[in-house]
């Protein structure tokens, strides 16, 4: 009985059962198999959360967001610039109360060196309907190489509290074409 | 076949040894000063389940697009509240109780320094209030993780640590409670496997508490002034050290209350005492590593860290999981199986008593935690994986299907237990309390699937309007996304029905049950084996067909659950 103490003093002893003793290795080869598919999607995966980060004052980082903006800003979109940076420069983008600043343009199957940082609290990136989502926190920088896979609208969303205005909290990436391939 | 107890030994009934009296069902020696401390216990555990409970349901309807209950302001504040009262308050309260049971009662012996016990009650009552009052003021609605550099008042940190403080005194006296029995030979031998679960469960416990104090005494002076920054990132390392291990206390004593109930109800052993045992050391040794679900979309942190923390290193303490999985329902088959019930496969399924609401709710409990709760966590803490569903309401859709379908009913189905022979009242309303664990667990195990729905479909977790209406840049939600909120609120009623007729029976029968005197009959009644002394449960060796089937429906479940979510993944943008 469970609520009892083990009859034999020495239940260690005890024989166990082969069925007991064959899902308990079922168990653990399964167990090492995720552990080791996690290493190998960073050899054979195409999705891999960068490891690069620096230390960054929100300031300086809001410099960097705002030269980037200005340098390849095209046009404006209910106030916010959009930024038509070309391919494989780094690219920044900023959270704060509330918005996601600036609205990015960017080439399907070019890559980008994307930078991420807040200037307050913590803020959640979520791609939608793509569905990427990274924590974005103040005082990281965090870069990571990306390359969009597919042309249209997409929203980012902000899926860390992030206070009262969470819920307005919005951005967006627009991918066109290649343009060699539009031409 | 089976012989049950029903009615108890009459002439057990009065004969007090001292501070004890003789329990005439299980024979067992129960102290009373810790049964007092077990019933208060208890019922603080009621309360507030009952008062975050309604929260719940609040936040619920809320977040159905069609009804969007509260304003903004509200819903914010209220899930804030949500979380602590249920997640800690409800579940802590109620492990204290257990730690009680499963030292002072399973072992026959005295409570260490019951007056500290009333001390340590009061102080987590104490501290529970001041975190509710400091939330309810406002200007503390940083939501239950409380993440820097967002502050809340002072207050609300100070609530928490009194609770901790609090729950820290009740663990140490569980320990002494051990050291008392051990000393004064109250048992022979090794301590029972319920015992050797909530030894785990206290120390993880001591684990959490201390990490608890950890990160929330620097924060508390954060918040008068006293230091100048909490970094966000080393914040969260440490908060969820507690964060994620107080759940695997709770993984710990629901699991010990799954081999209780399997024992009271049907007389079940441990198919082996080795393997149980070694499947709760495992959770001592890595269940602590889970901080690191937390920090997988995070800057800053290595792969290599995350892949090692994230896995509890390389799954050591799924595999403890994948194991109770399978010797819960195996020494619960072994049982029926002697018991009687030995035709076809699941004959033994088939005729357990699914009208005691004792073992209705420990299966079920057992059942969704492995399917909803314990694959859904694998899948999230998955380094990769977790991208595609991090701070999506997929994480609360886990985390219920860990905490509610799991632990909850867990918890409930002890209950029924708990009331007949620690509070010595019966029942009332047999037949609502019958119904009770199916309309919990219907309306968790929808919650819980819903949400995992829309997470998968990218709705936000911590998220007044997924309309975006008063956004400058819009963005619409797929309709999928708005039907799966819509199924959510609607389970989320059904849960808080059955969540309502749990604190309605319980508490009419604490205050207006039929008091137990000698040679009542139980409604509910327990197995006679419960009186006897166990050999090994697989023992005559009882084969178990029907268990073996189970695994295997849950193993390739698992797997194909799995590898459809590395599909989705690799359907993503690419990035590195």
């Amino acid at each position: 009985m469970a609520i009892t103490s083990p009859e034999r003093r020495v239940w260690w002893n005890e024989p166990v059962e082969r069925v007991e003793l064959i899902w308990t290795g079922v168990a653990l080869l399964w167990g090492l198999f995720m552990f080791f598919f996690m290493i190998a999607w960073h050899f054979i995966g195409g999705q891999n959360l960068s490891n690069e980060a620096y230390r960054v004052t929100p300031s300086a980082y809001e410099q960097k967001v705002e030269a980037f903006a200005q340098k390849y800003q095209v046009r404006d979109e209910s106030g916010t610039p959009v930024v038509k940076p070309p391919a494989g420069v780094d690219v920044y983008l900023l959270g704060r109360l509330w918005q996601w600043w600036p609205v990015l343009e960017l080439e399907k199957g070019q890559s980008y060196r994307l930078h991420l940082s807040s200037i307050d609290w913590q803020h959640g990136f979520s791609l939608q309907p793509t569905n990427i989502n990274i924590q974005v926190h103040p005082g990281y920088e965090h870069i990571m190489t990306l390359t969009p896979t597919e042309t249209g609208e997409f929203g980012i969303i902000c899926n860390e509290f992030c206070g009262i205005g969470h819920h307005t909290m919005t951005g967006k990436i627009i991918v066109v074409s290649k343009q060699a391939e539009a031409k | 076949m089976t012989t049950t107890i029903d009615s108890g030994l009459a002439a057990a009934v009065g004969s007090k040894a001292g501070d004890f009296r003789i329990c005439q069902y299980t024979g067992l020696k129960v102290d009373v000063g810790a049964q007092r401390l077990i019933i208060v216990n208890a019922v603080a555990a009621v309360v507030f389940l009952a008062v975050g409970g309604v929260m719940g349901l609040l936040v619920a309807l809320t977040r159905w697009p069609a009804v969007h209950l509260l304003p903004a302001e509200w819903f914010y504040l209220i899930l804030t509240a949500h979380g602590a009262n249920v997640l800690l308050f409800w579940i802590i309260f109620f492990e204290i109780a257990v730690l009680y049971f499963a030292s002072a009662v399973l072992l026959n012996c005295r409570l260490a320094a019951p007056k500290t016990g009333w001390v340590a009650f009061l102080l987590m009552v104490a501290g529970a209030i001041v975190y509710n009052v400091a939330v309810f003021q406002g200007d503390s609605t940083v939501m239950f993780t409380s993440y820097p550099p967002m502050m809340a008042k002072p207050e609300f940190y100070l609530g928490l640590i009194l609770f901790a403080v609090g729950a820290l005194i009740a663990v140490g006296l569980f320990f002494g409670t051990l050291l008392i029995a051990k000393t004064e030979r109250t048992y022979e031998g090794s301590v029972p496997l319920v015992t050797f679960g909530a030894v785990t469960a206290a120390i993880i416990a001591v684990f959490t508490l201390a990490t608890g104090a950890i990160i929330l005494v620097p924060t508390f002076l954060w918040s008068v002034g006293l230091i100048r920054e909490i970094d966000p990132l080393m914040y969260k390392l440490v908060w969820w050290a507690m964060g994620h291990s107080s759940q695997q206390i709770n993984v710990s004593a629901h699991v010990a209350i799954w081999y209780a109930i399997a024992a009271m109800v049907l007389g079940a052993k441990p198919l082996s005492e080795k393997v149980s045992r070694t499947a709760f050391f495992l959770y001592i040794l890595f269940l602590q590593l889970a901080s690191a679900h937390h920090l997988l979309a995070e800057p800053g942190i290595s792969s290599e860290w995350k892949i090692v923390n994230t896995s509890y290193m390389m799954y050591l303490a799924v595999l403890g999981s994948m194991i109770h999985g399978f010797t819960v329902p195996g020494a619960i088959e072994a049982a029926q199986r002697r018991n009687g019930f030995t035709k076809g496969v699941f004959e033994w399924l088939r005729k357990a008593p699914w009208g005691n609401p004792a073992f209705s709710g420990m299966f079920l409990s057992l059942v969704m935690f492995g399917f909803i709760g314990g694959i859904s966590g694998v899948v999230l803490g998955t380094e990769q994986l977790n991208l595609l569903m991090h701070n999506t309401v997929y994480v609360p859709g886990h985390f219920h299907g860990t905490v509610v379908c799991g632990t909850t009913l867990a918890f409930m189905a002890g209950t029924y237990l708990v009331v007949p022979l620690i509070f010595q009242r019966e029942i009332i309303w047999p037949k609502l309390a019958k119904l009770q664990p199916y309309l919990f667990g219907a309306g968790a195990a929808g919650i819980s699937m819903f949400m995992m729905g829309a997470g998968t479909l990218g709705v936000p977790r911590r998220h007044w309007d997924i309309n975006f209406t008063d956004a400058v840049i819009g963005f619409q939600h797929s309709p999928g996304a708005f039907l799966m909120m819509g199924l959510n609120g609607i389970s989320a009623i059904l849960a808080a029905i059955g969540g309502g007729i749990f604190v309605l029976v319980i508490v009419g029968t604490v205050l207006f049950g039929k008091k137990i005197g000698p040679g009542h009959k139980l409604t509910f009644p327990l197995h006679s084996g419960a009186r006897v002394v166990s050999k090994y449960g697989s023992d005559a060796t009882v084969k178990l067909p029907g268990t073996i089937v189970l695994v295997t429906i849950f193993f390739l479940a698992f797997v194909l659950y799995y590898f459809v979510n590395w599909k989705y993944l690799s359907d993503l943008w690419l990035f590195r």
